[in-house]
């Protein structure tokens, strides 16, 4: 009699194990907007790059916990003394998605479509360093070396983001390198993506990588939406949480989400201190005043900011780049003090005085100005509205306005008809060549003062010539010590305020093994290969 | 008088009157106790303190003084401006009305909110709070005129066909003194009733506009900002809902409230 229990135990077993063996493990976390393109080449949007980082294989890989370089599709390079020229040795025996070899070809082809300007690459951009084609030299299968026209700064760096396409493949780019395929994709709703039978790296012991099956990418714009998603079950992860979000889902289930630490997102707020703007000339004059730009700075409780907006998950920012960006930070700046009374001697040595509680300049005006931001970011708003009690402090009348995003854009690019406006920064390119764009007092993104004929400071000068400097260098160490200088200056001339740089948030389902969140994109599944999920059939749930 | 409005008016009269005696508490509502964000209620803060340790009763109660005023007042200019636009065309009729008809038909299809932000947009950016509110309700009004104008302009055209004006007429009186005497006289219900109607409309769109963060600026608090508390499902707190239990009393009240709209034959 006993024996048959068992035997009807085991047998009632069977149908629920096979089930477990036949069901695959399947991921899903949503995607804040479409996808614009599933060209690996013309991704631009971060929807289309969360698809190529799951889906493409790499030469080189930035290990987003180290941010060392690991070699993925290449098994070594080389890059010559004058930073022109990289030699690849490419892992033998690897296939694409559909079974096509991959050989040095594959390199030579993605790299001549990327540099056609006819492609119109983003990607290609980084690489733009002089206006000469690149040649493409192919000595053998597994080698192949690229020697462009002037010396690339981190070049290896950037083929992080050059995903791999195949030259013979009928499938064109629908055959991949990565781990993932493309299975299906169902517009305005989901991506599935499913396992590359070929992919080519394997785990310590042997087993075919990666681990999970499926990958379901839910296109869901409306956050609120993904986070009751999230609740529910329906989906595993969100990549990114801000601080209220991450509380409230640590009161209700502690073990669904973890703190990185410190992100590349910060805050800042600056001045208009553009020529060409409509404002009147003696608010230009405060603009342009570094003891004034100090003295607000100095006046701005950064650890009120942290602990009462961040709820502790932020600390005050101490410029420029975030000390998540572990080569690039200048470690001996820090934050400009909360100093309330040498933001006054500031003040006063500019000829400011405080007149009843009110601060006026040397010619009587009251000093009262206005501070945008984009309407909808609660934690802007809030940045915002404690600035402002805190510069009444010295006397500073401050008006915050909050403006759609497409008029804010319109004042601070196009009109310049500002006075002072709030925005958030996230460096997602660690080097610092990607901010050239920032920086030089020619560009248009030079935000405080753009499109400089000639640079209007002797120390915005000194910036555009310590930029120039570390791009044309080929020593990491020396291009770190001319942008350790461009850090010292600007937090010294602070035409950018640096707030709080905010901590990395996640929310991972405690159903995800082996999850290990970090501070550069993409935070949650940067290990995608590694990550486990048990299947749950109906009983186990 | 029915009985409940008498109640409706009683409701927001005495709201008004809370509203009113709080002025102690204006410089509460924009004071942050940095120390205590989010505090439960006590007895120090009835209704708890908001993310920024700012006094939520004393917010309430300053957006409802400013909402109760300027939400009326709002909705008086826009009915003055339907009865003037409304009752030139239907008593003149012919070119003039035909013309004020295509008018309304097109400001009634305008999508008032993105006319509403585009405005907003182009207001001096250092204007002080209070003042960029009063033009946010300016616009309401200018934007918001075309619906009791189409009321007024057909209740215009009855009155104008009426048999006591026809008598009028028959017997001699002239037109001006028919307006003055007989038509805007017996518009007033009806003028009434559309300023009763427009004004829960106005207070709505505030706290539409509030809700998605274009409405007053900080530090200022209306009705449609404190209901942003509430987007998080997962951090509401029962104290958080009073707003928007005000709001739905008090648009509830007003339309309670709203007289009857015969005209006399």
């Amino acid at each position: 009699m006993k024996r048959c229990l068992v035997l009807t135990a085991l047998l009632g077993l069977l149908p629920a194990a096979s089930q477990a063996a036949q069901t695959p493990s399947e991921l899903r976390f949503c995607l804040t907007a479409e996808p614009k393109t599933f060209d690996p080449l013309l991704v631009d949007d971060g929807s289309s790059e969360t698809v190529r980082y799951l889906t493409g294989g790499v030469l080189i890989r930035i290990n987003r916990k180290t941010q060392q370089l690991n070699p993925e599709l290449a098994l070594s390079w080389n890059v010559d003394t004058q930073g022109r020229r990289i030699t690849f040795r490419l892992r033998p025996n690897v296939k694409f998605s559909d079974g096509t070899p991959f050989s040095a070809d594959d390199v030579a082809f993605t790299m001549q479509r990327l540099m056609d300007p006819e492609t119109h690459s983003p990607t290609a951009d980084t690489f733009r360093s002089s206006d000469a084609v690149p040649r493409i030299a192919v000595s053998s299968p597994v080698t192949v070396s690229v020697l462009f026209g002037a010396p690339v700064a981190g070049l290896e760096r950037l083929f992080d983001q050059v995903a791999i396409m195949s030259a013979k493949s009928p499938r064109k780019i629908a055959a991949v390198l990565g781990p993932y395929v493309v299975a299906e994709y169902k517009p305005g709703t989901e991506v599935d993506l499913s396992k590359n039978p070929n992919y080519w790296k394997v785990d310590a012991s042997g087993v075919r990588l990666p681990y999970i099956d499926r990958i379901r990418l839910e296109i869901q714009q409306n956050r609120d939406i993904e986070l009751v998603k999230f609740r529910r079950g329906e989906i595993d992860l969100i990549n990114s949480v801000d601080a209220d979000t991450f509380d409230d889902l640590a009161r209700l289930a502690p073990r669904s989400v973890l703190d990185a630490g410190v992100s590349l997102e910060s805050e800042m707020m600056w001045f208009n201190q553009t020529a060409a703007s409509p404002l009147a000339a003696y608010k230009q004059t405060w603009f342009r005043s570094t003891a004034f730009r100090r003295a607000v700075s100095e006046a701005i409780n950064r650890a009120d900011l942290c602990r009462v907006v961040y709820r502790g998950h932020a600390r005050p920012a101490e410029g420029p780049i975030s000390p998540a960006n572990q080569f690039w930070f200048n470690a001996s700046l820090k934050p400009h003090p909360f100093d309330v009374a040498s933001a006054r001697r500031r003040l006063e040595s500019d000829g400011f005085r405080v007149r009843g509680g009110q601060l006026y300049d040397r010619e009587g005006h009251q000093v009262e100005f206005s501070l945008i931001t984009n309407a909808g970011n609660r934690n802007r708003e809030r940045i915002a509205s404690m600035i402002q009690q805190d510069l009444q402090a010295i006397g500073i009348h401050l008006n915050v306005v909050t403006l759609d995003f497409p008029s804010l854009i319109e004042r601070i690019a196009k009109t310049f008809n500002y006075e002072s406006c709030l925005l958030g920064l996230t460096n997602l390119d660690l080097d610092p060549s990607a901010q050239m764009n920032v920086w030089l007092s020619s560009a248009s993104n030079h935000q405080w003062n753009p499109n400089q004929p000639a640079p209007a400071t002797a120390w915005e000068a000194e910036i555009d010539k310590l930029m120039r400097a570390q791009a044309s260098e080929v020593k990491a160490e020396i291009r770190k010590r001319y942008f350790d200088r461009v850090q010292q200056i600007v937090s010294e001339q602070a035409p950018f305020l640096y707030l709080v740089t905010k901590n990395s948030l996640t929310a991972i389902s405690p159903d995800v093994q082996n999850s290990s969140p970090v501070a550069l994109t993409p935070q949650a599944f940067w290990n995608i290969e590694l990550l486990r999920k048990p299947v749950l059939t109906a009983g186990s749930r | 008088m029915r009985r409940s409005q008498i109640l409706a008016i009683a409701v927001l009269a005495a709201l008004f009157l809370a509203a009113l005696l709080s002025a102690m508490t204006a410089e509460n509502q924009s004071r942050q106790f940095r120390e205590i964000p989010g505090a439960r209620p006590s007895s120090a803060f009835p209704l708890g303190t908001d993310e920024l340790g700012r006094d939520r009763l004393a917010r309430l109660l300053f957006a409802t003084r400013i909402s109760l005023l300027l939400a009326p007042a709002s909705a008086l200019a826009a009915t003055l401006l339907a009865a003037l636009v409304g009752g030139v065309a239907g008593y003149f009729g012919g070119f003039w009305d035909r013309c004020t008809v295509r008018v309304i038909d097109l400001m009634l299809s305008l999508p008032w909110l993105f006319l509403l932000l585009a405005a907003r947009a182009l207001l001096p950016l250092n204007a002080p709070p209070i003042a960029s509110l009063s033009m946010t309700y300016g616009l309401l009004a200018l934007l918001g005129w075309a619906g009791p104008a189409r009321v007024i302009r057909a209740g215009t055209r009855k009155l104008r066909e009426s048999d006591f004006t026809l008598q009028a007429l028959a017997q001699g009186c002239g037109r001006p003194r028919i307006l003055w005497c007989h038509v805007i006289p017996n518009l007033k219900p009806l003028l009434l009733a559309q300023l009763w109607t427009t004004i829960p409309v106005f207070i709505l769109a505030e706290a539409n506009l509030g809700l998605l963060g274009l409405s007053a600026s900080e530090p200022f608090p209306t009705w449609g900002n404190l209901l942003r508390d509430l987007q998080n499902p997962f951090s509401v707190r029962p104290e958080m809902f009073v707003p928007l239990a005000v709001i739905v009393v008090s648009v509830a009240c007003f339309k309670l409230a709203t007289p009857p709209q015969e005209l006399p034959t």
